[in-house]
């Protein structure tokens, strides 16, 4: 059985290390948070935030206070607040250890694409450039195919890149792959999957 | 020199004409100039280039210069899932320069510092960086950005004394520093105008010396996504 949404998210958590600064970014890589255990780890959030707490008990959501996402949030203790240009100083300057973002496609060599389709869907880069160019390392969390069945781990991203031979490791549904020299290694896989079934749905250089 | 105006209509007063630039603070709703935007609206002044993060949402905040057409340009991280946005650009009658988040932001920080461009490895090998100069340091690649200085900036804060040393609330203070900096001339918003002394200067952070001119109002605050958890 490959993993759901939230078995990525635990497997994408066994990545962070104690003490880490670390940048989720929406959709799945929220969930990496539910699965810090006793881990410390502090979120950053671009929009201007140093130790992102938990969602609001309704009733005391906080229209000052929001995550990069857009959705209400709560402070901590550790909490720091500061303005756009800092954030980005900090995901710039490399302060930030690791950054867990979503993708459309992911290359053989790193190459990650995420912000637009060209002529159907603008999103935007929104931070991510910024993010992928800055952090100390690039996790990416999707599936591995998309809705039509076809691969999302290319040779080469068809789409507009957010940045080049950037990510360092894919977490996908059907296992773990690192970027290395030539290709792409096979790290794991999810429990149930071989790696026929990895490999088939795999359209980038698999190296040993 | 008075710097408290009575109303967002009178504090834009002689500021706004049809081409210009504005920058503008916010992200996504959270601390957006609500006041400031609706004074626009109202002033009907046309083919506006807006350096702001997002445009608002379908019909609030920098949405509804949106439905009124009076943007040329923007130039934003993000459309997100502002479908007015995402239709005036796909259909080619709105011009969007996208910049990532953290460049749009140091953009308009150097332009309030004297600083007319600067190098980022942020977009390099993307289109970001076509047609923009590339330059190595220690091996590495970086592109050239320019700094953006706006005819005008309208932003937000929480607290402002009468010389507009400013103080912002959580996470709505984001891109009003960086924006307020790079105006020519900055107009901001507040939800509470105090007498100088009120404010512990060592907790400003925006110095009024960026701040032209000041209004105080009621804000709507709209929440973009609201996100709760239950209750112990």
């Amino acid at each position: 059985m490959p993993w759901d949404r939230n078995q990525m998210a635990a497997r994408a958590a066994q990545e962070l290390e104690d003490g880490m600064y670390v940048n989720l970014g929406i959709g799945i890589p929220t969930l990496v948070a539910n699965y810090t255990g006793d881990k410390d780890i502090t979120l950053q959030s671009e929009n201007g935030m140093l130790g992102m707490g938990p969602f609001p008990i309704e009733g005391t959501e906080d229209p000052d206070l929001i995550n990069a996402g857009k959705q209400t949030i709560t402070e901590l203790p550790k909490t720091s607040y500061f303005d756009s240009a800092t954030s980005f100083g900090m995901i710039r300057g490399g302060k930030i250890a690791a950054a867990i973002l979503g993708a459309m496609e992911v290359s053989e060599n790193g190459d990650l694409a995420n912000w637009m389709i060209p002529g159907k869907l603008v999103k935007g880069m929104g931070g991510a450039m910024d993010l992928v160019a800055g952090v100390g390392k690039v996790i990416v969390v999707m599936d591995h195919t998309n809705k039509h069945g076809e691969s999302k781990v290319l040779k080469e991203c068809t789409l507009p890149l957010t940045g080049k031979a950037v990510v360092n490791r894919i977490i996908s549904n059907l296992g773990v792959l690192d970027v290395v020299e030539g290709g792409l290694k096979i790290v794991e896989l999810a429990e149930g999957v071989t790696e026929e079934e990895l490999r088939a749905a795999t359209q980038a250089t698999l190296v040993n | 020199m008075k710097k408290v105006y009575g109303s967002a209509g009178e504090a834009l007063e002689g500021l706004l004409q049809d081409g210009m630039l504005i920058a503008a603070g916010g992200f996504g709703l959270c601390g957006i100039p609500e006041l400031l935007i609706d004074a626009i609206v109202e002033s009907g002044v046309k083919d506006l280039t807006i350096a702001s993060n997002n445009c608002g949402v379908d019909g609030f905040g920098l949405g509804k210069l949106l439905d009124t057409k009076q943007i040329k340009k923007m130039m934003s991280s993000y459309v997100g899932e502002n479908a007015e946005f995402m239709r005036q650009y796909l259909s080619g009658e709105l011009d969007l320069e996208f910049n990532p988040q953290g460049t749009l932001a140091e953009r308009m920080r150097a332009g309030g510092a004297g600083i007319p461009g600067f190098y980022t490895k942020t977009g390099v090998g993307t289109v970001v960086a076509e047609g923009k100069e590339i330059k190595e340091f220690d091996g590495q690649d970086y592109v050239l950005e320019r700094a953006i200085v706006a005819d005008v900036s309208i932003v937000k804060a929480w607290k402002a004394d009468t010389t507009g040393n400013a103080i912002f609330r959580k996470t709505a203070r984001n891109f009003n520093p960086p924006a307020a900096m790079c105006g020519k001339i900055c107009v901001m918003e507040v939800e509470e105008i105090v007498e100088p002394g009120t404010l512990d200067p060592d907790h400003i952070h925006l110095p009024g010396i960026y701040v032209h001119r000041l209004i105080q109002g009621e804000h709507e605050k709209r929440i973009e996504q609201r996100t709760t958890r239950p209750a112990a």
